[in-house]
């Protein structure tokens, strides 16, 4: 019997990912010796995304925040803790359960270039989850991956380019289509932006924002630029240590901050104004 | 002041699959004196780290075709074979990468691998070349800490990993360093200590830097005069608060936009931090 998808009743006032008290520890044994270490990822993160919005997680690096979309994203199993989405708790499905639901949700990483197979054509790139999930024929999945070439703001008659044939904006973009291509409703960003320059990072936030307005998607945002997150995030979560220490709508978080890291984080933004008055101090 | 570096008329093209040729940039010019940094700003992907390569001599032949003249120290590059240019690599000019893990090998102590690149240019036995690492280290604030020195990469974080590959770079006291997206990989709170370094060192060697990056904030840290690059080509160049107040490009003033988040840092009462 084919395993079921999520049922898709998008309620708007309840989340469509529900992380409660979830931990992740690795443990390492010293070479030659029986002595076992363990190193605490995370701790007892509990989190909230709504429907059509964007939660930032921010923090600096080592704070946990990866391993959090790791395993969120399916790509690692957390050591207890439930992951709920559109209310199915997705630790409690095998394996075989769980292959529908991985369309649902999608991650991006921090460096295309590693993300992106470079003998594979744009093409197949974006084909390639449909192919993964037995959707359509070839010349359907041909179709919908041009179609999304098109939606992301890529040339589709670059169909065959390899994705070192495109700059690092651009291929940013292509894995932004291939992400779509299964149409989720929870995208992953890994410090999607942080290899960009500031035009490319702008243009990727308008193309973002389109679309989540579009299809009333959810993005979980993680980037250690709170430029940036203000400018893009409804909520943000500051991770510290591991754990998550404040976490509320943007405009509280940059109006009213609490936590002392939350304070340092904010300090260390700082305007290219400031930099150069202190320089010719 | 002296004039260290004299590029002229720069081109760089790769070769392609057949007879397909790119060109990377073409005719860039530019100079830098002793103890001079001078940034290079723009879009990812429009050649800056190519630069970066053709002035160590790291594109070979068969990847691509470099024309023009790069004078260094009054000599010419261009012409020079790899084993001068094996000498002048670390010793003269020396490049700091954008991702320090690619950079280290991870089966190395980090203070094994800065008293290897000491070895490479000095003839000296190991026990100095060590103990000149731990030096070189110390001098980029990783120090008093014998933990540290026999660490392996993985086990360091990332703003100390950049300033491992720093200390590499800087063990054979080069006169000129080309930093690439140095802060790139970093957190905020490390990138302006990795950036204070920096500026410290510059102060203390009088080295000269090439400073490649994007973002806007490390060319204001660091830099005196910078130059904006699009499309293998430079647009502008200038001191770097001109081009910031007054760009006359329309590149210039995309690269350097003033965004509603760095409004926010203005507004944001900096009382409140202790």
């Amino acid at each position: 019997m084919k395993p079921e998808r999520l049922h898709s009743n998008s309620n708007q006032f309840e989340p469509l990912l529900r992380v409660s008290g979830l931990c992740k520890q690795y443990v390492q044994r010293r070479p030659f010796s029986r002595q076992k270490i363990v190193v605490n990822a995370f701790q007892d993160v509990s989190l909230a995304l709504f429907p059509g919005t964007t939660l930032a997680l921010v923090g600096e690096s080592g704070a946990g925040k990866s391993s959090l979309a790791r395993c969120i994203a399916l790509l690692e199993r957390p050591s207890t803790g439930k992951i709920e989405l559109a209310g199915e708790n997705l630790l409690a499905l095998d394996r075989h359960q769980l292959f529908p639901i991985r369309r649902e949700v999608q991650m991006i990483f921090q460096d295309p270039s590693s993300a992106l197979n470079p003998r594979l054509t744009a093409c197949e790139i974006i084909a390639e989850p449909l192919l993964i999930q037995s959707e359509g024929t070839k010349s359907l999945r041909r179709a919908r991956a041009l179609q999304l070439m098109e939606q992301v703001g890529l040339d589709p008659a670059w169909e065959r380019k390899t994705p070192l044939e495109f700059s690092g904006g651009q291929r940013q973009r292509l894995a932004i289509a291939r992400a779509l291509a299964l149409g989720p409703r929870l995208l992953i960003l890994d410090e999607a932006l942080s290899n960009l320059d500031a035009a490319n990072q702008a243009l990727i936030l308008k193309l973002l924002a389109d679309l989540q307005a579009a299809h009333s998607l959810s993005f979980l945002h993680i980037s250690h630029d709170l430029r940036l997150v203000s400018e893009f995030a409804d909520h943000v979560a500051v991770m510290y240590q591991g754990r998550i220490v404040e976490s509320k709508s943007t405009r509280k978080l940059f109006a009213s901050p609490e936590h002392s890291n939350t304070k340092e984080l904010l300090a260390s933004v700082r305007s290219v104004d400031s930099i150069l008055l202190e320089r010719s101090a | 002041m002296q004039v260290l570096l004299r590029v002229t008329d720069l081109s760089v093209s790769y070769r392609g699959a057949g007879s397909n040729q790119r060109h990377a940039f073409e005719n860039i010019s530019f100079e830098i004196a002793e103890g001079e940094v001078l940034g290079l700003m723009g879009e990812s992907g429009c050649g800056k780290t190519s630069i970066a390569l053709a002035l160590l001599g790291l594109l070979s032949q068969d990847q691509a075709q470099v024309a023009g003249s790069i004078q260094f120290r009054g000599e010419e590059l261009l012409s020079k074979d790899r084993n001068s240019l094996g000498a002048i690599r670390g010793a003269g000019i020396s490049l700091v990468f954008q991702e320090p893990e690619l950079a280290l090998s991870p089966v190395m102590k980090i203070r094994d691998q800065v008293a290897e690149v000491i070895h490479a240019h000095n003839d000296w036995k190991w026990q100095r070349c060590r103990a000149e690492a731990e030096l070189a280290l110390a001098r980029v604030g990783l120090a008093d800490s014998p933990r540290i020195f026999s660490a392996y990469p993985h086990q360091l974080s990332g703003g100390q990993r950049q300033r491992v590959v720093l200390a590499q770079a800087l063990a054979c006291n080069p006169a000129l360093l080309i930093a690439d997206e140095p802060a790139a990989s970093l957190d905020a709170r490390s990138q302006s200590e990795l950036l204070a370094l920096l500026r410290e060192l510059q102060r203390e060697l009088r080295i000269s830097i090439l400073l490649i990056s994007h973002a806007p904030e490390v060319q204001a840290s660091l830099a005196g005069r910078a130059m904006v690059m699009a499309n293998g080509r430079i647009v502008e160049q200038g001191p770097f608060e001109q081009l910031y107040r007054n760009p006359s490009h329309a590149f210039t003033r995309a690269m350097l936009r003033t965004s509603a988040a760095a409004r926010v840092a203005e507004n944001l009462d900096f009382e409140m931090v202790t």
